[in-house]
């Protein structure tokens, strides 16, 4: 007899919902708000603003400075969310870096690589020059594209990418040519923003370590969504960002496996991540606060702990559940409407909650203000993803995205607001 | 919120059936604008008659506030003196970055009026805008001087 796995418990919507006081607000003349743009940002319980108002009244001061109490306290608070942001994601706390947000993190990768040119032996296997090759995918958010075409253009090294398949799964068919021993990165979203679509990093991962390529992994869209565990993943970075998982915005998080945070060269340079400074040269504490130049965010990485905290309590697999069948009820919903077409992955199978689609005869921004006057906030435009919608053929899109707060029944307001856009543009 | 105070009838005529449609030549200014924030494109030429606007022509993909913004622009100036043009922009952009306070003159803007509504939306003033803040670079490139004066447009 097999074993069978234990289900999740179910979410519970409505206890969830009451956690969260914006979703009592209305919109628009008195319309009661849906929010379907946690994709952009999540809303905030009030467990995490308890959490950073605890903090701000009780402990506020500069981290890692100081021996007075309120020091000590601040850093030990601002050490433990390290702690609790690490461990929901199965990788060690000197492993967690935080930044402004997920597009600092990249960042902070790709200057540090053009950093390394100038630094010490131990840096070489960061150095890109001409002839080195970054690959990347086409359905990547601009933060993970924009910053490695910058490197290339400061280095001289190319930019190649992985292509979209028509039904907007990445296309692997040329993995060997197109990682092969000149490839110094390989940078990939675990899930798009855009098309929900869930990338296995497994085939990448194991081509990217024959090569001796860095593999850097952005799990903005995951990370929030899914039990997600970097080290199983073996991804050498990763980033995510705080305000997409109930969050405060201003804090973001940078994984680096050990050995490659020790050996890479700083990005930012200044106070906190020194080790000894002299007027002719300097030398740089361990990481993390080697890349934690300056007075961090502290109440907000506390507050993200605190989301962490909330997350956990609901359970990973059970919000992934539920994001579950939300989508397949807006996949289904959606594609029962004549003149609706769905961009991306038409069933729930390795897909996440992101559901963006376009209305033939009206304009994705007209859609959008149509559900706007509804009281439904969605996305419109390219999200971030110009070349993703360049790739599929479409100037822009509407994007529902889905989170642990939104009910089945919310879905309703989507397709209602998707008909209405269609009656009012005389389109059916 | 009322969507038809936004979408008057006027605008969706615009959309529906644009005026100026179709890049034509010759022409003596030029200019491709994009929003940014959402994709929508626009390519937009000026033909100049001496001191008159000859013609505007325009192509392009957007949402029905930036068609029928472009679309009632060619209504307005085309056919006009250069500082007739100019002084309707002028007036076209204080109306838009009003956030609704702004009292439109009929007289100057005639169907731009029914854009009065679209000005409480922020998000969607830059879309009024596109065609506009294309005409006016069309003209700097067409050497119209005093068209880099006035009304900034961002």
């Amino acid at each position: 007899m097999t074993a069978t796995p234990l289900e999740a418990a179910p979410l519970d919507v409505a206890a969830v919902r009451a956690d969260f006081p914006i979703l009592t607000r209305t919109v628009r003349d008195g319309k009661p708000l849906v929010y379907f743009d946690s994709g952009a940002t999540s809303q905030r319980p009030r467990q995490v603003l308890a959490a950073e108002r605890a903090y701000v009244e009780t402990s506020n001061s500069a981290v890692h400075r100081g021996a007075h109490q309120l020091a000590e306290e601040a850093t030990d608070a601002f050490e433990d969310a390290r702690e609790r942001v690490a461990k929901f994601v199965g990788v060690d706390a000197g492993e967690v870096v935080f930044t402004k947000n997920a597009t600092e993190g990249i960042n902070l990768v790709a200057y540090s690589m053009s950093n390394a040119a100038t630094a010490g032996e131990e840096a070489k296997r960061f150095r890109v020059g001409e002839g080195d090759e970054i690959v990347i995918t086409e359905m990547e958010h601009h933060a993970n594209l924009v910053p490695w075409q910058q490197l290339c253009r400061r280095t001289g090294a190319t930019l190649r990418w992985f292509g979209v398949t028509d039904d907007g799964r990445l296309d692997l068919s040329d993995i060997d040519s197109l990682i092969n021993e000149r490839t110094k990165v390989v940078a990939f979203t675990h899930q798009s923003n855009v098309l929900g679509t869930v990338n296995d990093p497994a085939p990448l991962v194991e081509r990217a370590r024959k090569v001796g390529a860095l593999t850097v992994l952005d799990a903005c869209q995951s990370v929030p969504h899914a039990p997600v565990n970097l080290r199983e993943l073996g991804v050498d970075f990763a980033v995510f960002s705080g305000h997409k998982m109930l969050g405060p915005s201003g804090v973001g998080v940078l994984y680096g496996r050990r050995e490659l945070l020790e050996a890479m060269p700083p990005f930012l340079t200044g106070g906190s991540m020194i080790e000894l400074v002299t007027m002719e040269r300097s030398t740089f504490a361990p990481p993390p606060q080697k890349f934690e130049a300056g007075v961090p965010m502290t109440s907000q990485a506390i507050g993200l702990g605190a989301a962490i905290d909330y997350l956990r309590a609901v359970g990973m697999s059970a919000v992934a559940e539920h994001e579950k069948q939300l989508t397949e009820a807006a996949l289904t919903a959606l594609g029962e409407i004549d003149g609706v077409r769905i961009i991306g992955p038409t069933t729930t199978e390795s897909r996440g909650g992101a559901v963006s689609f376009v209305v033939d005869g009206v304009h994705p921004h007209d859609v959008g203000q149509v559900m706007d006057s509804m009281g439904v906030a969605v996305r419109v435009g390219h999200h971030c993803a110009w070349p993703l919608h360049r790739r599929l053929g479409i100037p822009a899109s509407v994007r529902a995205s889905f989170y642990l707060y939104n009910s089945v029944h919310e879905i309703d307001a989507l397709v209602a607001g998707v008909r209405e856009a269609q009656r009012f543009f005389g389109v059916v | 919120m009322d969507l038809e105070a936004m979408y008057q009838e006027i605008i969706l005529d615009h959309y529906k059936n644009p005026h100026g449609r179709g890049l034509r030549e010759p022409y003596d200014g030029e200019s491709y604008q994009i929003n940014p924030t959402c994709g929508d494109e626009l390519q937009l030429r000026v033909k100049l008659d001496g001191d008159r606007i000859a013609d505007v022509s325009h192509t392009g993909q957007g949402c029905s506030i930036s068609q029928a913004s472009v679309s009632v622009l060619t209504d307005l100036v085309v056919d006009r003196p250069v500082d007739d043009a100019l002084a309707k922009l002028d007036a076209f952009v204080e109306l838009m970055q009003g956030r609704g306070k702004v009292e439109p003159d009929e007289d100057v803007l005639e169907d731009g009026v029914a854009f009065a509504g679209v000005a409480k939306y922020p998000a969607r003033v830059k879309c009024a805008l596109l065609g506009w803040m294309a005409f006016k670079a069309a003209l700097v490139q067409a050497g119209v001087e005093k068209a880099r004066e006035g009304a900034e447009i961002s």
